[in-house]
């Protein structure tokens, strides 16, 4: 039996994915990327490889997306993540969609028609707002683990408004929030608002909100927060964190079968 | 980097290096031979400053030297630091950082550096900046600085903004007669504006090149051609340069040589060139087989208009008919007919965080052309000469990605 993986190597996370012909997945692998790329990948694969039970000769193709993407030494084929997260989530949802993907390093928003053909995308600016970089900031700066953000805002009760993007100036409105006697759970919801607040000023939601991505696999209100702020409720496909990295998988049984190497 | 991504040099560049040495040169060597210099706008009244004698110096040109060599961002914050704000210009925040630490490409050509100015003469049809540019170096040499002042957003170029701009550059003629210490000739005058013309309809035929598919020439190259365009139009040297070049490009063509191998897309560039970025951008491309067939850019210092029986109104027409000061309407029709013209498959706009002026992103013109055109666009986050304002990823993976879909469609 043959295989196919993707792996997307992201800012924050490298996230793999072997999938079968019919495009199940069978195994999934994420690391910190780090800073050697390339042995993160192969420890990623190895990891998936031994959780599948399959060896390596049975990868029938591989794709390479994210930051690393040019870094994987076991495949030549590599998209972008624009195009691998658009391609998971439309396997999700095949219909007109909006993917918004929020990641460690950038958020990007990606426009797909009927057929699953990318019309439009836009990617942050060179600015950590919108990003999961400015909520782990703000984790920092409110001493709490960032995998309790969560937690925190649904406990809120009193938003907390921060009046700025800027990383750097949010954490000092926060110092004063702090400051001033606002409660944690308040001022976390208070940062999830300005995520949001970012995404709606990058762009306008086309048919149906999909959101991806490792933020919003661990902080799935914001996910509702981004759907109230649209006006349309947020879907959010299996494993959103992976998508990329699935995507990737889809696009390698595409290539596999017209032959690219 | 592989032979795929390599730029294909023309022969006629090597001729480039010894035209514009010759140019420099001249600058240099002006004031012991009793020449004066003139500072220049880049689209300023360059013919009325050389039918006066004046050796004309260009501080764009310099700007964007200091830019492809990446100096800039190191020089930039020591104009910064005197209170030029890093949110302006960077073509001035680096000539003035270059001009306070003493160092300049020049310098690797073995001159001294950029001439001094006995009089600096700007036009504000591309943006106010150039005057503040300059006002700076009036008020530090104490010499004069005049100039036009061109109406912004102009829709039709209408007589009257024709008149009052000819009436302008007229009245530069007699302090500018002050300095040079000689009274204009008209015939000098008219002859310049004709050497002018014949440089704008060859610099034009290179451009034109491009609409031949594969193009023999690219965006990228366009930028290191132009140099001659910009500040030797008025003189014999860049006709004679333009002719040689649209000689080799017109054999590429016949050869069917492309510029970049298997050219798969066509894209148009809009705004500034990322200056210190041009090599590897123009890789990138080459490796994605897409061609960046043509720019506003590079089309700016086309000038139709120029007449040689009209001096002073067919160069207020030229000049006040340049892309950058017209009217939103007015710039999307240019593209539109660009966009026709060159066969494009999508539109690259490049949003230069210091150069509002030349951002022409910032005003919905993307989504009014995508409506018009039915043709994807693409933003990038950048500067011409700051590279604090660029990202190299981001801008890597929004170029890989926008022909990915161009691909798709």
């Amino acid at each position: 039996m043959t295989y196919f993986c993707g792996i997307d190597i992201g800012a924050s996370a490298a996230k793999l994915v072997i999938v079968d012909r019919q495009r199940q997945v069978v195994a999934r692998a994420i690391r910190r990327s780090g800073i050697d790329y390339a042995a993160t990948a192969e420890q990623c694969l190895e990891e998936a490889l031994a959780a599948a039970g399959i060896d390596r000769g049975q990868i029938a193709g591989s794709l390479a997306t994210g930051y690393g993407r040019d870094n994987v030494p076991w495949t030549e084929l590599r998209m972008t993540e624009i195009a691998c997260h658009g391609r998971g989530a439309f396997h999700h949802f095949p219909e007109v969609i909006t993917v918004i993907d929020v990641g460690a390093q950038d958020s990007k928003v990606i426009h797909l028609d009927q057929r699953g053909r990318r019309t439009s995308f836009k990617m942050n600016r060179k600015c950590a707002a919108g990003t999961g970089a400015f909520l782990d900031e703000i984790a920092l700066r409110l001493a709490v683990d960032v995998a309790d953000l969560n937690a925190l805002a649904e406990r809120s009760t009193n938003d907390v408004a921060l009046g700025s993007f800027c990383t750097v100036f949010a954490a000092t409105e926060i110092l004063e929030k702090i400051r001033t006697g606002h409660r944690v759970e308040d001022i976390v919801k208070g940062a999830f608002r300005s995520v949001v607040k970012r995404l709606v000023e990058m762009d306008s939601v086309d048919g149906t909100l999909v959101m991806t991505g490792g933020v919003i696999a661990h902080n799935r209100l914001l996910a509702k927060l981004v759907g109230e702020a649209f006006g349309t409720p947020a879907r959010i496909p299996p494993d959103p964190q992976y998508i990329g990295a699935f995507g990737a998988a889809l696009f390698a049984i595409e290539h596999t079968e017209k032959g690219d190497t | 980097m592989s032979s795929a991504s390599e730029r294909k040099d023309f022969e006629s560049t090597k001729k480039m290096k010894g035209v514009m040495f010759k140019y420099f040169t001249e600058l240099e060597n002006g004031p012991a031979q009793g020449k004066k210099t003139a500072w220049c706008t880049s689209v300023g009244p360059a013919e009325l400053l050389r039918a006066l004698g004046f050796n004309v110096y260009f501080p764009e040109n310099h700007g964007a030297m200091l830019g492809a060599t990446r100096m800039a961002t190191d020089l930039i914050p020591l104009a910064n630091a005197r209170g030029f704000s890093p949110d302006i210009c960077s073509y001035l925040t680096s000539d003035v950082g270059s001009y306070l630490k003493g160092e300049s490409p020049l310098q690797k050509m073995k001159l001294s550096g950029p001439p001094k100015a006995d009089v600096l003469v700007f036009n504000t049809n591309q943006c106010r900046d150039v005057k503040d540019w300059f006002q700076f170096y009036a008020r530090e040499w104490d010499v004069p600085c005049i100039g036009v002042h061109t109406p912004r957003s102009i829709g039709d170029v209408s007589d009257s903004i024709i008149d009052d701009v000819a009436r302008q550059i007229e009245g530069l003629v007699e302090p500018l007669e002050q300095v040079a210490g000689e009274k204009l000739d008209p015939k000098k005058l008219r002859e310049v504006v004709d050497l002018s013309r014949q440089c704008t309809e060859l610099w034009k035929a290179v451009l034109q090149a491009a609409v031949n598919v594969p193009s023999p020439l690219t965006f990228f190259d366009g930028t290191i051609q132009m140099g001659p365009a910009v500040v030797l139009r008025g003189h014999v040297d860049a006709i004679e340069y333009y002719r040689g070049l649209v000689d080799e490009l017109q054999q590429r063509i016949a050869d069917g040589v492309a510029a970049v191998e298997d050219e798969t897309h066509r894209i148009y560039w809009e705004g500034m060139p990322v200056w210190g970025k041009l090599s590897g951008l123009s890789g990138l491309f080459m490796q994605l087989k897409t061609s960046v067939v043509a720019s506003t850019y590079c089309n700016s210092w086309i000038f139709d208009d120029l007449d040689p029986d009209d001096p002073y109104k067919s160069m207020a027409r030229a000049y006040s008919s340049i892309f950058i000061c017209r009217s939103e309407d007015a710039k999307q029709k240019y593209i539109e007919e660009m966009a026709e013209r060159y066969g494009i498959d999508g539109i690259l706009y490049h949003d230069a965080k210091t150069c509002p002026n030349n951002s022409n992103n910032r005003y919905q013109l993307p989504q009014r052309l995508q409506a018009k055109l039915d043709k994807p666009y693409l933003v990038i986050n950048g500067d011409l000469n700051d590279l604090r304002l660029y990202s190299e990823e981001q801008t890597k993976t929004n170029i890989e990605a926008f022909v990915e879909q161009l691909a798709e469609t």
